[in-house]
């Protein structure tokens, strides 16, 4: 080690380099050094370490989970957000340099890669974790502790990629990596390394997610529920599940490589010794476009379950549902080509792969008609939710028909990386996954929380996001015919481009309020708004509805029986007939064991954290250190056998009474 | 906020103003060659089917979502426990699948076509995607360019692509889609410019710090005027030393440039190639040209 003198420059300069010396990372630093410090006064000032420590970040409730899912996808919304409006700035006006060109890049490159990955991913999990085990009948996800692991791989990879913009400096190859780009010999910064690294670490915790609900829908449904009586969400989720299952060890695969040819001179992708780019692009979109079908079949889901809802209707045509769903997540494995088709990979390649892709758009537009048929004969409700799957449907048809062009190989050598994709790929992930999961959010809030988000300034906010959305990317299109290729930090004057530019930027701030106001309806609604003691808010049709909220700990005092689709909406109809009145039997309660808290998770969480902020700068030391702690807290947690706290058959019945649930 | 209404009221004026001149800059539909062509008219199958699909898509759900609203009154009938219709459910299967059989054939058949030089001997020109600049030679004249292509109207003119620094993409969107430029390939493109004209090109893939200057210009000229300027290159334009090329592949940005010679190793041919930064000797894999 060298001696201190020489020892602190060289951590001040590496850590600290130029890069990460201007304004905009100032602003940031302070900004997250205060807001820390505000945090930690705040926890000492109302005591909160010990009720943060042990009802928060040692829990395995999958509920719980799913809110610190949610809290960290609604605050990398606004990062991702922030940088979107910094590129929508500079690209206002030809020739402005509001940023300059390598702050440019290292920003589109965090906007892209955050909303995939850190705020897209999280939003599904959080739903998946909140609705899944209580729309099946269940008490727990399968493993609840590997469940635990992966959010605290998530939310440290998620606070080392974000470290990476103050601390060492940001990545900027965009959030596709493609080599030879991210060759140390064309990026010699430690950019690269975070991307790397931090998609690696929440990687793994994504593969056991997919895992995870993949054993808990297959194993763990309420006696009676039969695959085809399943909740469209919970199929969603199943598909899913899948789609990471196969998806994601490709995408390990290159990141890995990606690496090692940075960090250990091997030379998988490396040109100069032998290496191909090219297996790099192939990996990367054989994940890359399951990927895409991850983040939007949960949204489908949860429209599935909004538009049967607030048409008081039975969903249309669950069985080519099902099948349209289910052949979506078969497709989306075999289109993977058409990423590249201006790669030079000759006619039948191309012809296969373009067929293919115009054949995915066949069940994707099956469930379209069925959503509509399934209004047609109801009674439409126009909730904040319903809204947003009614702004999805033009939004989302316009991105899936524009996406058949994109299909004809032909005419995409023309679109190919220019504005048009980016207008298709934003109408499609933000007017179909976005949309779709802001519903689930408004939709299972009384769920997660007790109450509904306030009505009136969920609508402000629906009509500033999803009213911007149409001057943000329309325009993009056209400039995609205009000849603007994507990711340039500026364009000269005269190529026309301007006018379509600066509305683009107007309908990105438009959004952005959108956002404001969506954030500060969260926290006006938990003051404001009424208790929702019924657990029932939206008189809804699937299981879920049927237990209190928030649910407690246990979910379910007793397991029902379901024996058909929309049970709980049955079961409310044959109440209403005056039949067997629904009510927890006290006699029917057992006691019920429950997972313990662990520390394990999240101190998994930061070794990892640990061993990758010393890959991310090779300092092998602390790499290492953090490897052997990885190690250790495993083998710490193989020794622990008591994993369950046994809540004793009173104890139940004392909550449900509480609760007011314990009928005659 | 007298002040405030009338800079929003010039704000508005200005972008009417703007407005104004977006047409004529939609290279894409406007091609200026055959390639451009063809793709435009398979955009145009495209996008009138789409435009079907979405029509009725959007008068469906405007339909059920006004009719079936949920207000006090409203006669339409109400059968919440309607679970489906066969045959519309097969239907949804089939009228699709007929709506991309219209778009699939014409999509096959120009995929060939376009894989097809149309000329037994047509003018190749090679082009190298540099950091970030992009050189053409001309290995029938013998000359090269930097940033500024010329090339012979009215015939099908060859380019074979590459790369000596990270991938690129060739895109000259009026005269047709692009390519990309991959260092260790070389990749085939034809475009064909019908008459003499001015054009510029860009490169789609993100490429690094200065990518956004990877413009370069396009000149088609006749065929007499190409071989004129190529024969005057010759006398005029200094050689391009090895020395210069190793100059080109540094990370910089220049104007136009023009040589009389270039060193042969700068491009590879079937049994020589090169690596990245031209370091070291490597058998490359050409792609067949179809010619
Ligand atoms: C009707 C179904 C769809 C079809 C036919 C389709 C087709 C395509 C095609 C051909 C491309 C490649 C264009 C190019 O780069 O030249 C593409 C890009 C893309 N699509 Fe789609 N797409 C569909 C739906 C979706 C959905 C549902 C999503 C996500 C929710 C999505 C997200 C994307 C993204 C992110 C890209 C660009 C990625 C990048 O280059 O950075 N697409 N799509
Ligand atoms: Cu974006
Ligand atoms: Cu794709």
């Amino acid at each position: 080690m060298p001696a201190l003198p020489s020892f602190v420059p060289y951590l001040i300069h590496t850590l600290f380099p130029p890069w990460v010396r201007r304004p905009t990372e100032i602003g940031a630093e302070v900004m997250m050094v205060a807001g820390g410090a505000f945090i930690v006064y705040w926890l000492l000032k109302y005591k909160k370490l010990q009720w943060l420590w042990n009802e928060w970040l040692t829990t395995v409730d999958h509920k719980k989970i799913g809110i610190m899912y949610l809290v960290a996808a609604i605050i990398m919304l606004a990062r991702g957000g922030l940088d979107a409006l910094m590129l929508r700035t500079n690209l206002a006006l030809p020739t402005a340099h509001f940023i300059g060109a390598s702050e440019y890049n290292e920003v589109f490159t965090t906007h892209g890669t955050i909303m995939v990955f850190f705020m897209g991913m999280p939003l599904i999990f959080a739903l998946f974790n909140v609705v899944v085990p209580l729309q099946i009948g269940s008490r727990d996800v399968a493993f609840p502790r590997l469940n635990a692991i992966s959010f605290w791989l998530f939310a440290f990879a998620a606070a080392l990629f974000n470290l990476s913009f103050v601390v060492g400096g940001s990545p900027n190859a965009g959030w596709t990596a493609y080599p030879p780009l991210t060759e140390l010999a064309f990026n010699h910064t430690v950019g690269e390394n975070y991307y790397f690294i931090s998609l690696l670490m929440t990687g793994i915790g994504t593969t056991i997610t997919g895992i995870n609900f993949l054993v808990t829908i297959l194993r763990m449904r309420a006696p009676g529920m039969t695959l085809m009586k399943m909740p469209l969400f919970t199929w969603a989720t199943l598909n899913t599940s899948a789609l990471i299952l196969f998806a994601f060890p490709p995408f390990t695969i290159a990141l890995l490589e990606s690496l090692l040819d940075r960090l250990a001179a091997t030379s998988f992708f490396t040109l100069s010794h032998g290496g191909m780019p090219m297996m790099y692009v192939n990996l990367f979109w054989l994940f890359g476009h399951p990927e895409v079908y991850i983040l939007v079949l949960p949204a489908f889901g949860v429209f599935s379950e909004v538009v049967a809802t607030f048409s008081r209707k039975k969903l249309f045509g669950y069985p080519s549902m099902v099948l349209s769903m289910t052949a979506i997540m078969v497709l989306a494995y075999g289109t993977w080509v058409h990423h590249f088709f201006t790669m030079g990979a000759g006619p039948a390649v191309n012809v296969f792969f373009g067929l293919s892709t115009m054949l995915i758009a066949i069940p994707t537009g099956v469930k379209v008609f069925n959503w509509i048929l399934t209004m047609w004969g109801g009674r439409v409700q126009f909730t904040t939710p319903m809204l947003y799957f009614l702004a999805m449907i033009p939004t989302f048809v316009i991105g899936g028909a524009t996406g058949v062009m994109l299909g004809a190989v032909p005419a995409d050598y023309q679109f190919h990386n220019s504005y048009f994709v980016i207008a298709h790929f934003h109408e499609v992930l933000i007017g179909g996954t976005v949309f779709g999961l802001l519903a689930g959010v408004y939709y299972w809030w009384p769920k997660m929380f007790g109450y509904k988000l306030n009505d009136r300034q969920g609508k402000w906010a629906f009509w500033l996001f999803a009213g911007g959305f149409w001057p943000t990317f329309i325009p993009q299109y056209w400039l995609g015919l205009e000849g603007m290729t994507r990711r340039m930090y500026t364009y000269p004057l005269g190529m026309g481009w301007h006018t379509l530019n600066v509305i683009s930027t107007i309908g990105g701030f438009i959004m952005g309020a959108g956002f404001l106001v969506l954030a500060a309806n969260v926290l006006y609604s938990r003051r404001h708004q009424e208790k929702d003691l019924t657990g029932d808010a939206w008189d809804g049709r699937t299981l879920e509805w049927s237990i209190p909220s928030p649910a407690p700990e246990y979910n379910f005092a007793v397991i029902p029986t379901v024996d058909e689709r929309d049970w709980w909406w049955q079961e409310k109809e044959r109440r209403r007939q005056g039949e067997k009145p629904v009510v927890v039997k006290p006699e029917e309660i057992r006691p019920i064991a429950i997972p313990k808290n662990t520390p394990v998770p999240i101190l998994l969480g930061a070794a990892f954290f640990m061993g990758a902020f010393g890959l991310v700068f090779s300092w092998w030391d602390i790499a290492l250190a953090g490897l052997v702690a990885v190690f250790s807290i495993l083998i710490y947690s193989w020794f622990q056998y008591d994993h369950y706290r046994i809540l004793s058959a009173g104890e139940v019945r004392e909550s449900e009474e509480l609760l007011g649930r314990l009928g005659a | 906020m007298r002040t405030w209404a009338k800079r929003v009221a010039l704000a508005l004026g200005l972008v009417a103003v703007m407005a104004g001149c977006g047409g004529p800059h939609a290279v894409v539909l406007n091609p200026a060659g055959p390639v451009g062509r063809i793709e435009l008219n398979l955009m145009d199958v495209a996008a009138v089917a789409m435009a079907a699909v979405i029509l009725f898509v959007l008068v469906l759900a405007t339909l059920a979502v006004v009719r079936f609203r949920d207000r006090k009154g409203n006669k339409a009938p109400y059968t919440p426990n309607v679970e489906g219709h066969k045959v519309l459910e097969v239907l949804w299967f089939i009228i699709p699948a007929l709506i991309l059989t219209i778009i699939g054939i014409p999509t096959v058949q120009d995929t060939y076509a376009l894989a097809k030089v149309p000329a037994k001997h047509p003018l190749v020109i090679d082009v190298t995607s540099l950091d970030w600049k992009w050189l053409f030679e001309y290995p029938g004249q013998k000359v090269a360019t930097v940033n500024q292509l010329v090339m012979p109207a009215g015939q099908p003119v060859l380019f074979k692509i590459t790369s000596d620094a990270p991938m690129n993409t060739f895109w000259i969107p009026q005269l047709g889609g692009m390519e990309y430029a991959m260092p260790g390939r070389v990749l085939p493109l034809w475009l064909e410019s019908y008459k003499p004209g001015a054009y510029w090109g860009h490169s789609g893939q993100f490429s690094g710090r200065e990518f956004e200057k990877m413009f370069f210009s396009v000149k088609a000229v006749t065929p007499t005027a190409f071989s004129a300027w190529a024969a005057n290159l010759r006398k005029t334009a200094p050689a391009m030393t090895v020395a210069d090329y190793h100059r080109l592949l540094q990370f910089t940005t220049v104007g136009h440039l023009s040589y009389s010679s270039y060193p042969a190793f700068t491009f590879p041919s079937v049994t020589h190639g090169f690596t990245l930064k031209g370091g070291m000797y490597l058998l490359m894999h050409n792609n067949p040209v179809h010619d």
